[in-house]
């Protein structure tokens, strides 16, 4: 235990060094994962909350290692498994700040039925998908976010499998946050992630990850170059606008978006699409931006930011409000317990 | 038989020990109600009881067949009785689909008290009789005694003022026959119509034909000269005084994982997926919300496990339920929780099998599972329930062993003991077992660095619960460095661990108790080695073999199936001969032969039924002759 971590206990503010284990990252040199763990640890002592009260959960996979490199209390579990074991330790213990590591393959593949399950249950977990459209631990697989047509080495003619659209399942499965982050944008993804912690509910995080080894391609589009042109940064209450010189938009036509020139067109930024993250519709419209649409002149950006985030009761709290309610006479004592209600007395 | 005393009847009452009852009709009959009644009102009077339910998987299959016959059995008595009986006494048919089911169990010479209706053409047709045959006219019933009753009419006649429809009050002939049974067996009503009235409040019309049912029924047997050959019968109460309660087995796991948690001040945690016929542990608990009990209806088996072991990572006492697809399914996070070292009760109530099987009938068959069905060498302790109150203290036990050996614990119900009740004497707190979990106070900054895998001198590590100050840490699925619990791949750390994985389990040996045995001599020439439900039939079958003159023959129960109690093996090597009756295909046979290399005998039933005392009696009479 390090000598920082000494003091963190006695009440000294938290640093990200506080968050680091002894452990050393076993990841590839340039994995996108390093550069998310130091964004984590950055955001944690942001937060408010003891050490001891945070959690971290995962299944299997390389981001799936990340609580061995955090030196809070955590699990790295089994393959898939990280959201059921994140609801149940939440159910059990709501006061703990609980968030799970998991990638395409876990949280998407042998996970998917828990996915679902877990964003409508809506526990208050932050749960951070390591997007590599690749399985990475088993040296370089198709996974259920690779793009179509990739040769890999279980699809060496190409996947033919289309790929899940994670915003859009996350949306349809009834949760309440979602956002898209990169791995190499700091600064952004801090942001997003103290974001995701503060919302009372499951917030998920993608994050393009890149994976150096057996996808590297996966993101190239998003060269700082190009960036602009290919990504739209998503604001509360502003209009979608992007491009190189910022003269770019998005119109909706009915309810399909387009993309404008503000200039060319002569139009103002009030004309645009504003992003309103409550906004379950215009969420949904937003989660496909990134689909291949047939007959588009020029293809939608993809969203970046916060795409959806809502109020939703969280099931830790009702089923604690339950209890509460079932309790409201008085909590059963351990003579009712083995009495039970349908006793009887022989003479 | 002798003649006590007149009633108001005119017919004599006849003492008797004990009679096994069974109300056999259509699925749609109202037989489980019908037969919980008759239950209640018989434990209330203070009879030795034991239950059992049977019934088809389909919800409603086919009206009238075979397939769609749902079945309740009884045995009460004068004296302690462990089973439902081998064969039964009475048997109620309300139709002939439910006669033609279960005649071969009825004993000879018992009674058939048939409801008309149910043998007209088209049940008969239904049931699979040849055409213009009807059991109750052609004389094939001539070794029983048959009483053809038009319940249905009687019915009829009885509610025709009630003003309900003619559905609803053809719905209430089982109620009828309830009356009927009450007389016969000279037993109240009064507890009857009171849970009547209660269970139909909010239609009192419905509650008044019931019960004027329940009294036409009982009327009828005062009335009619039909049973004045044979009689009423008596059976005095038996149980001591005091306050009594009646549960099923899979109530009382669920009320023994409540009262474990509360014992060790910890918080109950069930994560479940339904699944015949264990769902009632998670309904029941997801009823005690009074007692602060969390349950977790998941999407899956595997959910239901994993989510218990982030509560059991949390600090709760945490469970989870299933049966044998269930288990199959939760062998990967049982792993887990093996390589964490994390307490974890796992309550599997078995069912005929392999796949889906027989989903609503007892078996005896996964053993195998709970003792070596994970992969990697990843043992933990098995523990059997072996009757409906027994649920409970095996499952207390199991979470005993879980909290303070921090591991997972397999306990074993069935299908059988799941649903069959017998009454239970209201227990006190005070009479159960403390339960010590060895959780880990918080570490102050000047303490030694904290050691999630140190060990106790019985290799148990301690419990370090997130929120405690210091004592951070990771667990996982990977490989653990001795005491630190760091990723290791080192081979002799590998092999250290899987060892002292396995001693932590063997050491449980030292603290529970040695094998007694149940019934018999300490020495001779025949020991009956049973496991689970099985208790009541062998039993019942010892106490009947001594009173034959078979008296070198004796009875031991196992409780806990690994690790065995440290005496066991001495224990077999008293008899000349072991005798293993079990619901599968000889599973403890192989691991007795494995761990003690003795060649005892084994006796299979693989029909989805439990044993009954008679064939066990009779096997045990042919090893002694063999020996002999």
């Amino acid at each position: 235990m390090s000598d920082t971590e000494l003091l963190a206990t006695a009440g000294a503010p938290l640093t990200a060094r506080d968050f680091a284990s002894d452990q050393e990252p076993k990841w590839c040199p340039g994995c996108g994962d390093h550069a998310v763990l130091q964004q984590i640890k950055n955001t944690l002592p942001d937060l408010g909350i003891k050490k001891e009260n945070f959690v971290f959960i995962s299944g299997i996979g390389c981001s799936s290692r990340l609580p061995y490199y955090v030196s809070t209390y955590g699990v790295h579990g089994i393959h898939g498994r990280a959201l059921p074991m994140a609801t149940g330790l939440k159910t059990a213990r709501p006061e703990l700040c609980v968030w799970v590591a998991t990638g395409d393959g876990d949280a998407l593949s042998i996970g998917g039925n828990h996915f679902i399950h877990t964003l409508r249950r809506n526990p208050d977990l932050n749960v951070v998908l390591f997007n590599n459209e690749i399985y990475g631990l088993t040296k370089g697989q198709y996974s259920p976010t690779t793009k179509l047509g990739l040769r890999t080495v279980t699809s060496p003619s190409g996947v033919i499998d289309h790929p899940f659209n994670t915003a859009s399942l996350t949306i349809g499965s009834g949760g309440s946050f979602f956002a898209r982050a990169f791995d190499r944008d700091g600064k952004f993804l801090r942001g997003v992630l103290t974001r995701a912690a503060k919302h009372k509910g499951m917030s998920l995080v993608e994050v393009y990850q890149n994976c150096p080894i057996f996808n590297n391609a996966a993101f190239e589009a998003f060269t700082p170059e190009n960036k602009p042109d290919l990504t739209v940064y998503l604001e509360q209450g502003n209009p979608l606008v992007f491009g190189k010189s910022g003269n770019k938009g998005i119109m909706l036509d009915g309810f399909r978006p387009i993309v404008v020139d503000i200039e060319q067109q002569g139009l103002s930024t009030s004309d645009l699409w504003i992003h309103d993250e409550t906004d379950l519709n215009k969420a949904s419209i937003l989660a496909r931006f990134t689909d291949d649409r047939e007959g588009d002149d020029e293809p939608l950006p993809c969203p970046i930011g916060i795409l959806f985030a809502q109020d939703k009761v969280t099931y830790e709290d009702a089923l604690t409000g339950q209890i509460a309610a079932a309790q409201a006479k008085g909590a059963g004592t351990f003579e009712e317990l083995l009495k039970g209600d349908n006793s009887y007395v022989i003479k | 038989m002798t003649e006590i005393k007149e009633k108001s009847s005119t017919v004599h009452m006849i003492p008797k020990t004990s009679v096994s009852v069974l109300f056999a009709g259509d699925s749609g009959d109202g037989m489980q109600l019908t037969g919980t009644q008759f239950a209640n009102t018989v434990a209330v009077r203070g009879s030795e009881l034991n239950t059992f339910p049977n019934f088809p998987s389909e919800i409603r299959a086919p009206a009238g067949t075979i397939s769609g016959v749902s079945g309740f059995q009884l045995q009460f008595g004068s004296k302690p009785v462990y089973t439902p009986g081998a064969r039964f006494d009475v048997m109620i048919a309300m139709n002939s689909a439910a006669l033609k089911a279960n005649l071969k169990d009825l004993h000879r010479g018992g009674i058939i008290i048939a409801s008309t209706e149910g043998f007209d053409e088209k049940n008969l047709r239904l049931a699979g009789y040849p055409e213009g045959a009807n059991p109750l006219e052609d004389g094939t019933l001539s070794n029983y005694i048959v009483f053809p009753v038009p319940v249905l009419q009687l019915t009829r006649e009885a509610l025709k003022n009630s003003g309900l429809g003619m559905k609803e009050i053809d719905r209430c002939k089982n109620m009828f026959v309830l009356g009927l049974l009450y007389w016969l067996y000279n037993l109240p009503y009064e507890g009857t119509v009171e849970t009547l009235r209660e269970k139909f409040s909010k239609n009192p019309a419905v509650a008044e034909a019931n019960i004027n049912a329940v009294k036409a029924g009982h009327y009828f047997g005062d009335e009619t000269e039909l049973f004045a050959n044979l009689g009423r019968f008596d059976i005095s109460p038996h149980k001591q005084h005091g306050l009594y309660r009646r549960v099923t087995g899979n109530e009382a796991c669920a009320i023994a994982l409540t009262a474990a948690a509360k014992k060790a001040g910890l918080e109950l945690f069930l994560g479940s997926y339904p699944i015949t016929p264990a769902t009632e542990i998670l309904q029941t608990l997801a009823k005690m919300k009074k007692w602060g009990v969390k349950t977790f209806q998941a999407e899956d088996e595997i959910a239901g496990i994993v989510s218990s072991i982030g509560a059991a990572f949390g600090g709760a006492l945490a469970a989870t339920n299933t049966s044998g697809p269930g288990l199959a399914l939760k062998t990967e996070a049982l792993g887990l929780a093996v390589i964490m070292e994390i307490p974890l009760v796992v309550i599997n109530v078995q069912r005929g099998g392999p796949s889906t099987g027989l989903p609503t009938k007892p078996e005896q068959s996964d053993l195998f599972m709970s003792l070596y069905g994970r992969h990697g060498d990843a043992p933990l302790p098995v523990i059997a329930a072996c009757s409906p109150v027994d649920c409970f203290y095996a499952t207390y036990e199991a979470a005993r062993i879980a909290l303070e050996h921090m591991t997972p614990v397999i306990c074993l119900s069935d299908g059988y003991l799941a649903l069959s009740s017998e009454p239970w004497k209201v227990i006190t707190e005070e009479s159960l077992a403390d339960i010590n979990p060895k959780i880990q106070p918080a570490r102050k900054p000047e303490d030694p660095p904290y050691l999630p895998y140190k060990r106790n001198e019985q290799h148990v590590r301690a419990w370090a619960v997130p929120g405690t100050p210091g004592l951070e840490h990771r667990l996982g699925g990977l490989e653990k460095q001795h005491e630190t619990g760091n990723v290791s791949h080192d081979p002799d750390n590998h092999e250290l661990m899987t060892r002292l994985r396995a001693e932590k389990i063997e050491k449980i040996a030292d603290s529970i108790p040695l094998q007694t045995i149940d019934n018999g001599p300490e020495t001779g020439d025949l020991l009956v080695l049973g496991w689970g439900s099985s208790y009541g039939a062998i039993k019942t079958a010892i106490e009947n073999a001594h009173e034959e003159g078979y008296a070198s023959v004796a009875h031991a129960h196992l409780r806990y199936l690994y690790p065995f109690p440290k005496n066991l093996g001495q224990i077999l090597g008293n008899y000349k001969k072991v005798l293993i009756p079990e619901n599968n295909n000889g599973q403890l046979l192989h691991v007795i032969r494995d761990r003690f290399l003795i060649e005892p005998v084994g006796f299979s039933k693989i029909k989805g039924l439990p044993f009954n005392e008679m064939e066990i009696l009779d096997k045990i009479i042919d090893v002694i002759k063999e020996l002999e």
